[in-house]
């Protein structure tokens, strides 16, 4: 059984000018110790799947489908059980640390009262586990710095803290939403690499959502790309870059370019990312797509092919390929 | 190629007129019940200090020589005699002078506020803009005028001077100016700051014309709320001095001398003397505070 | 020839005063850019790159005295750009303009896009009579891909690719011959970003532009940059052409720079060798002395402390005093 199974996810929101459709029938499935990356760019609906899973979506917020964690459904839980999951068995890590940590407590007090509401430890234990956790994610003289407050620490350190808290309860499942984004190239690498010891040093399952497809390239086991709610493509990361079979993972690994290409080539996907207010019939990439057809109004199912991968699109992949 | 076909067909069918920022906050607006209902009261008043005079049977000199003296026992109102709000102490018609009493209540908080409004923003907008030695300067200057006890100075200049109208206009005026140029000195530091203005500095537009075309139009938000409860002040700050015997002269009055006038005389029974212009005073300020409300929230900037 | 603009040693300071420090006390000064040279060809493209507090954005500003700058900025040979006065730096202001990086944020949001493109038009040449600017003002609407019903829009209708089409139009519609682009691309989508890259290159070719290109995408910059400048700390670690800085760099920074760049290719990402760097960057009112990389720097001895490194002026400028390519005891394997 898989750690988390999502089944034709649905969310939608209630807004000013009518319903948004932030995302559309999305299934995917996680297996405990697996990284997964979720990629796409604004309007894909990554960030409310992640939402979605941790119960956290704006008040406006509609879902329907299914979210199963190790076999216990979840998707509109209640809140007694799901601040017991949230804390225990998933974490979440967000693109801003700063307005994740409370700046007026320090870090030693947040990390603390982690360990004393969730594992009843005492103040002690729960400091000296703090420390601990905050060495396992390098942070360096861990004893001192732990007294600090968050502004006191650079970005990237803020963005340990945060991991470091997550990590506190052992969770099963880590979801990081964009946790690099807002840090510089180096500092990214460093909270890349850190990520990807603790997960094997944990045997966490990681759901990483990014917009950055070399950070999932370096990172992930699995990919899967959404653009406008819906899944487009997924599978193992090496085959899915080295062939991808669907027009919009074509076009953007064609559009982003590459520092070690002797042009660093950038192609262009013409168009805007679609309006989630008043999406394109169909195939959200429709309007976009060099290969659109009549037949696109119509959604193309996610279909299986080569064992693990699988794609949603009507043109047959050597013509996509070709 | 960088629009496809099918983008070019759909905007092509979208009207060419933008929705403004300004009609965004106009729909806000008329979707906040509350506010439409303020609308709804200071419209009433408006329109009865306006066209009130037209339904009156008695002008707001005229004494009732028919219940002078009997005040309590004939001058309550009623239809018959003509009186609709009763008459005051003196016999005059009191529907009429509350008419009159709104007019002049109204006008002086209008006109009190658009001139807290120019001076304040212009001079708030300058400060801080330029920043530096001038805004320090600018500042500390209004930091002493603040220091200034208005009220009194005020009361002082309309008893050397008489109780003239124009003095009233504008004493009142610029006691409140100083408020409205921190509040503008302070959001225009905001705005400096936005990408857009140190857009505007890279092209090379001038000064004036950066405060006049990107920062002022960007105030109006927080200047519009901040007008709307500017106005019931000034109204209460005439309503004050009224009260103590110094506002308008007789025969012109306000709200405010209406109702220190029926405070007056509330021992002897004549509760309608206190009670009318009470209601037409509380029902500008309740007007007023609602839009003013309704105002905030429709212009708020997180929302633009 | 002589170059576009010729820029030798400029500074920017910043007095920093602490709230509570009585008004005698000397403030402390932040030195964002600290000693930069560079020339710049008609029609080239120099990128400058680093990571936050380089100061790159403030060495744009200060080329065009939008923040105090000390130094020499020459403008095709003649003049000094930073000896003029505000009114005298104006009509210069026409020939080098700037695009944002927030590309809402820098259209002023009660304008409508006419209005937005057509002011640096009224600006500079109040001469132009009103039908012609319209026309000026479709023209370039249509240049940036723009369709021209969308005149009397608003910036919060568009997106951010559309709207850093708006920013790039008001910039080019007074023929400027230098375009300062602070971070363009940094906030709009990979797929979007790809589209307003084209169409600066496209625009450069067409008119003949020369471009200052200031990001922290190391991947961006190379496609789009003839010369590339690398800052650390206000000074320049590194500058050369394109090709030579990103497949032979010689400044550790670089180096470590260019290995922290993720590759979207799993095999190449998972076999890609780290620099590592160790600690964090230091404070730039508190820099350590000598070379400012030194607390940094895996290579660095007890000289690095001594001296502080100059780029010098050749083709290839390397500011380090133990310069080289890359040992194999420096990497960390991924």
């Amino acid at each position: 059984m898989s750690l988390l199974e999502i089944d034709k996810l649905n969310v939608t929101f209630e807004g000013d000018d009518g319903p948004v459709h932030a995302v559309n029938d999305l299934s995917l499935a996680i297996n405990r110790g697996e990284t997964l990356g979720i990629v796409g760019e604004s309007g894909s609906g990554k960030s409310q799947t992640a939402f979605s899973i941790m119960g956290l979506l704006a008040p406006n917020g509609r879902t329907g489908g299914s979210i199963r964690f190790d076999g216990q459904e979840i998707l509109g839980a209640k809140p007694k059980v799901l601040n017991k999951i949230r804390a225990e068995r998933i974490a979440m890590i967000f693109q801003d640390p700063m307005t994740s940590l409370n700046p007026y407590m320090r870090i030693s007090e947040q990390m603390a009262e982690v360990l004393t509401l969730h594992h009843g430890l005492s103040k002690r234990d729960a400091l000296a586990e703090s420390v601990r956790m905050l060495d396992a994610v390098k942070i360096p003289a861990a004893k001192e710095r732990i007294r600090l407050f968050p502004h006191e620490f650079s970005g990237g350190m803020r963005q340990r803290v945060m991991i470091a808290m997550s990590l506190l309860c052992k969770p099963d499942l880590l979801i990081a939403d964009e946790p690099t984004t807002a840090l510089d190239v180096t500092v990214q690498a460093q909270i890349m690499d850190l990520l990807g010891d603790l997960q094997k040093d944990f045997g966490m399952a990681t759901i990483l959502i990014t917009h950055d497809l070399g950070v999932v390239a370096g990172f992930c086991e699995r990919v899967l790309v959404m653009y406008g709610g819906r899944v487009m493509e997924q599978g193992p990361t090496e085959p899915l870059f080295a062939k991808p079979t669907h027009p919009y993972t074509r076009g953007l690994l064609a559009a982003v370019p590459r520092v070690d290409d002797e042009d660093a080539t950038m192609k262009a996907i013409p168009g805007n990312p679609p309006n989630m207010a008043a999406p394109p019939e169909g195939c959200p990439f429709r309007p976009r797509c060099d290969y659109a057809g009549d037949d696109c109004r119509v959604m193309p199912p996610l279909a299986p092919f080569d064992g693990a991968r699988a794609r949603a699109c009507h043109r047959p992949i050597a013509e996509v390929t070709s | 190629m960088v629009m496809t076909s099918e983008q070019r067909v759909e905007t092509s069918e979208i009207a060419a007129k933008g929705r403004s920022p300004w009609a965004d906050a106009r729909r806000r607006f008329f979707r906040n019940k509350a506010a439409l209902m303020g609308l709804v009261i200071l419209g009433f008043v408006v329109a009865f200090a306006l066209f009130g005079n037209s339904l009156a049977q008695w002008s707001n000199e005229e004494l009732d020589y028919n219940v002078m003296g009997q005040i309590v026992e004939l001058g309550g109102p009623s239809i018959e005699s003509g009186h609709y709000f009763g008459t005051d102490d003196l016999g005059r018609d009191l529907f009429a002078r509350t008419v009159q009493g709104t007019q002049i209540s109204l006008a002086v908080g209008l006109v009190g506020a658009l001139i807290a409004c120019v001076v304040g923003t212009l001079y708030g907008a300058v400060a801080g803009y330029f920043g530096g030695r001038t805004d320090s300067i600018m500042m500390r200057l209004v930091d002493i005028f603040m220091a200034v006890p208005y009220m009194f100075v005020l009361i002082l200049l309309l008893v050397m001077y008489g109780r003239s109208i124009t003095i009233l206009f504008a004493g009142v005026g610029l006691i409140s100016w100083m408020e409205m140029a921190r509040i503008v000195r302070g959001q225009t530091l905001t705005i400096k700051g936005r990408e857009f203005v140190e857009a505007a500095r890279a092209t090379g537009v001038s000064a004036p014309v950066i405060i006049l075309r990107h920062i002022v139009p960007n105030l109006l938000g927080v200047i519009a709320v901040y007008a709307t409860l500017l106005v019931p002040l000034m109204i209460l700050t005439e309503s004050f001095i009224s009260f103590l015997g110094l506002g308008v002269q007789e025969p012109l009055t306000s709200l405010g001398a209406l109702i220190s006038e029926g405070a007056g005389t509330i021992a002897y029974g004549t509760t309608w003397q206190l009670g009318f212009p009470l209601l037409f005073f509380c029902l500008t300020l309740f007007g007023l505070f609602f839009i003013g409300d309704g105002l905030r929230d429709a212009l708020d900037p997180k929302d633009r | 020839m002589s170059p576009l603009l010729s820029v030798r040693d400029l500074h920017v300071k910043f007095p920093i005063t602490r709230a509570g420090d009585m008004p005698w006390t000397k403030p402390r000064i932040l030195h964002a850019v600290n000693g930069v040279s560079f020339d710049l060809e008609p029609g080239k493209t120099l990128g400058v790159v680093g990571e936050s507090g380089c100061g790159k954005s403030t060495l744009a500003r200060g080329l065009i005295q939008m923040v105090p700058a000390e130094g020499q900025v020459m403008w095709q040979g003649e003049t000094d750009l930073l000896s003029l006065s505000p009114r005298r730096m104006k009509p210069y202001r026409s020939e080098i303009q700037m695009v944002f990086q927030d590309p809402l944020a820098s259209l002023n949001p009660r304008m409508t896009l006419g209005q937005i493109i057509a002011e640096p038009l009224k600006t500079h040449r109040p001469d132009v009579p009103t039908r012609e600017r319209r026309a000026r003002v479709a023209q370039m609407m249509e240049r940036v891909g723009l369709l021209p019903q969308m005149i009397n829009r608003y910036p919060h209708e568009f997106s951010g690719g559309q709207c850093q089409r708006i920013g790039i139009a008001r910039a080019l519609i007074v023929e400027p011959k230098l375009l300062i682009c602070d971070e363009p691309v940094s906030a709009l989508d990979v797929s979007i970003q790809a589209q307003v890259i084209e169409l600066l290159k496209e625009l450069q070719r067409d008119l003949g532009l020369a471009m200052i290109f200031i990001a922290h995408d190391l991947s961006v910059v190379k496609n789009i940059s003839d010369e590339v400048m690398v800052l650390y700390l206000g000074r320049v670690m590194e500058k050369a052409p394109k090709a030579q800085l990103y497949d032979d760099p010689q400044h550790p920074y670089t180096q470590a720079l260019l290995s922290a760049v993720p590759i979207p290719d799993p095999i190449a990402e998972r076999a890609k060798q780290i620099v590592p760097m160790s600690g964090d960057m230091p404070s730039p009112m508190n820099p350590p002395s000598g070379c400012v990389f030194r607390g940094r720097c895996l290579r660095a001895q007890a000289d690095c402390a001594q001296v502080v490194p100059q780029p010098g002026e050749s083709l290839h400028q390397v500011a380090c005093i133990h310069p080289g390519p890359l040992q194999a005891s420096e990497t960390a394997a991924q």
